[in-house]
């Protein structure tokens, strides 16, 4: 089996989030960055699956230069090859913009599976991976905690709301987005570092990849939230809010 | 006249809440754009639910064996067959896991791209801007259509308030899509739930829940401490019971638990809407988080800006003490 995982390099999670000063992004000079979290699963899952089944594992990113270290590490996790599409201008892409630019990059692999993360960690729109389906003209399930061969082609488990789940029959060439949690992620070995850099990395220009940038949607201005409700905050050291607290779990919220 | 056109889920063939609160963001938009208000539902136009979209100056009744369970293949080309039909300037779904899985495909077909959850929206210079959220809450966005209509935009579950249904005035038309059962690429199995539960999180007056800031399973205990000196049961966030640090039944939010206790005391937990989706019809939240910027706190009553390491210690003295 072919498996192209797509992984996004995003914010860390932690990451101190300030506006620029055109008030139109985050500013990103002093973030770190890394690899989107429910992509780190989708990865992990074609990692097994050709664990289980043989054939290869291809991972597929677009960004900027930096971009190319969370494609080492996904190589140093096991991924067999990479494809780096270089842009220092995805801003000016929409969802349907950034996912025309990964069909066009892979288009040529025919590939049996795509996997994509469920949701992006920084703009979140939750889309590209089903958008990219669309492009490709394949079958999509979206929410997926696990993947089984069968004899037809997958079956695979969804996620619904509410604690609920349901298996989905499906043939191949398919695309899945995957859902953070199900399986317990592995850390790349030294062994796996060290190979990760002799691994093939083709990288192509996303000017050459002929996809135009004319957007559908624009994001025109980012905020700070605002507080829906005023809350009081606390103050003091530990013990003082502690016993703040106290008093007013006594005498304001009356459950003590 | 153009036209907002909304799509409603239904559940035992009545709208879910979710769908009335995306049906009142459109009349809202119908009426802030002087267009007027189409809806859309999946079912016999003789349906109950068809009764309750009072407002609506057409009511669509998407009928074919084919819907009978949710695919996005056949979701998709159903849904565009009926934008084709009403051309619409906007087009508005509720933000649930449905929508997600076909509504970008179907902004694709289109040539477009899905606003998705948006929170609000308002009229500036001309133009709409639809806010919606970032890096899971901690930054909202303003977006803009740039291309000619349609405009497609899901809406968060609880972003807008749904008026008490009103009796329909015009008659559901049936509307039946051509659709082929070969197109269809995906067998849906019968939904079905995990193990049975043993906690009734529901029904807790109070609940403790811990997040990703407890950082290991083996500091569990000391937010387990806490919970006891309260007499309050244990919750907690997503990733700990993923991790298996807690059973999946003491998970709260979009896909666990629904909870409204008198008092939700948040430990390190950074409040993402899936989260607050469960809890925030809660009497009174606590959060205790070393972020002043978490937004878990903009639903907070009480807020503790601190390392969760000394905060949670002192509370729990400070509980026991207060009890004698
Ligand atoms: C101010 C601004 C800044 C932007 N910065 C970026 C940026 O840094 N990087 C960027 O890609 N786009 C960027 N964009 C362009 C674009 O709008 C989206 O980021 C892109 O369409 C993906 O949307 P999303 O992040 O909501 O991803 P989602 O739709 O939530 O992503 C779902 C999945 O798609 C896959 N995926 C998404 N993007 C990529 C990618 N670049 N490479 C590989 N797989 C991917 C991942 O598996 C991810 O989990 C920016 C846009 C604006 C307006
Ligand atoms: C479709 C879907 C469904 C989902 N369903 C659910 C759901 O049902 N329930 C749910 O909870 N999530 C759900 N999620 C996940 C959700 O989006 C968030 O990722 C999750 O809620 C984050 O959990 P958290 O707040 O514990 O972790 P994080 O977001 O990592 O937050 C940890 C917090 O701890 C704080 N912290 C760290 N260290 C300390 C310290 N020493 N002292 C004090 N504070 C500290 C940090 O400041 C941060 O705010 C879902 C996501 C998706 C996409």
């Amino acid at each position: 089996m072919k498996i192209i995982v797509a992984i996004k390099q995003v914010p860390e999670r932690d990451a101190r989030i300030r506006i620029d000063s055109a008030g139109k992004w985050i500013a990103l000079e002093d973030i770190e960055f890394r690899m989107n979290e429910s992509d780190a699963y989708a990865l992990e899952e074609a990692l097994l699956l050709r664990e289980a089944h043989g054939g290869e594992v291809v991972v597929l990113s677009a960004g900027p230069e930096r971009v190319g270290q969370t494609i080492r590490e996904a190589l140093a996790k096991g991924a067999d090859r990479g494809i780096h599409i270089v842009s220092d201008a995805l801003s000016g892409y929409d969802a349907l913009g950034v996912a025309s630019l990964m069909a066009a990059a892979i288009r040529d692999e025919a590939a049996d599976l795509i996997l994509t993360g469920l949701q992006s960690d920084d703009l979140g729109l939750g889309q590209t991976g089903v958008i990219l389906a669309e492009l490709l003209g394949i079958c999509h399930a979206s929410l997926i905690l696990k993947i089984e061969k069968s004899d037809s082609g997958i079956r695979v488990l969804r996620e619904l709301e509410d604690g609920w789940f349901q298996h989905i029959d499906m043939s191949t060439p398919a695309l899945l987005t995957i859902q953070s949690g199900n399986t317990k992620l592995r850390y790349a070995t030294l062994m796996g570092i060290k190979k990760a850099k002799t691994k093939d990395l083709r990288v192509v220009e996303a000017a050459a990849l002929g996809v135009s940038a004319t957007p559908c949607v624009l994001l025109d201005s980012v905020a700070l939230p605002s507080r829906q409700k005023t809350t009081q905050m606390l103050t003091g050291t530990p013990a003082e809010a502690a016993a703040k607290l106290v008093e007013k779990l006594q005498q304001e919220v009356r459950v003590l | 006249m153009s036209t907002v056109l909304v799509f409603l889920e239904a559940k035992s063939g009545v709208p879910t809440r979710i769908s009335l609160e995306a049906f009142a963001a459109a009349a809202q938009l119908a009426a802030s754009s002087g267009a007027q208000l189409a809806a859309a539902m999946v079912g016999s136009a003789s349906g109950p639910g068809f009764a309750l979209l009072g407002g609506a100056s057409q009511i669509f009744a998407l009928e074919h064996l084919l819907l009978e369970h949710y695919t996005a293949d056949g979701y998709t080309a159903a849904y565009a067959q009926l934008i084709a039909r009403v051309q619409p300037d906007y087009v508005l779904f509720p933000h649930t896991y449905e929508v997600r899985d076909f509504a970008p495909r179907l902004a694709t077909r289109l040539g477009r791209v899905l606003i998705s959850d948006v929170t609000g929206f308002q009229a500036s210079a001309g133009q709409i801007l639809f806010m919606r959220q970032l890096f899971q809450g901690k930054l909202n966005g303003h977006y803009h259509a740039a291309s000619p209509a349609p405009c497609l935009i899901s809406v968060q579950a609880g972003a807008f308030r749904a008026d008490a249904p009103a009796a329909t005035s015009v008659p559901a038309a049936t509307f039946a899509p051509e659709l082929e059962a070969s197109a269809i690429r995906t067998q849906p199995g019968e939904p079905f739930r995990a193990a049975a539960q043993t906690v009734d999180l529901a029904s807790a007056p109070l609940l403790v829940s811990v997040g990703r800031g407890i950082k290991d399973e083996a500091n569990i205990p000391l937010v387990q401490e806490l919970a006891t000196a309260l007499g309050a049961e244990l919750a907690a966030s997503r990733p700990i019971c993923d991790a298996g640090w807690l059973p999946m039944e003491r998970q709260v939010g979009s896909s666990g638990q629904t909870v409204a206790p008198k008092l939700y005391l948040a430990v390190g937990i950074s409040g993402a809407i899936q989260h607050l989706v469960g809890m925030k019809g809660s009497q009174c939240v606590v959060a205790i988080n070393k972020d002043e910027n978490a937004p878990i706190f903009e639903i907070a009553d009480y807020g503790i800006v601190g390392d969760l390491f000394e905060v949670v210690p002192a509370l729990t003295a400070a509980v026991r003490k207060a009890k004698g």
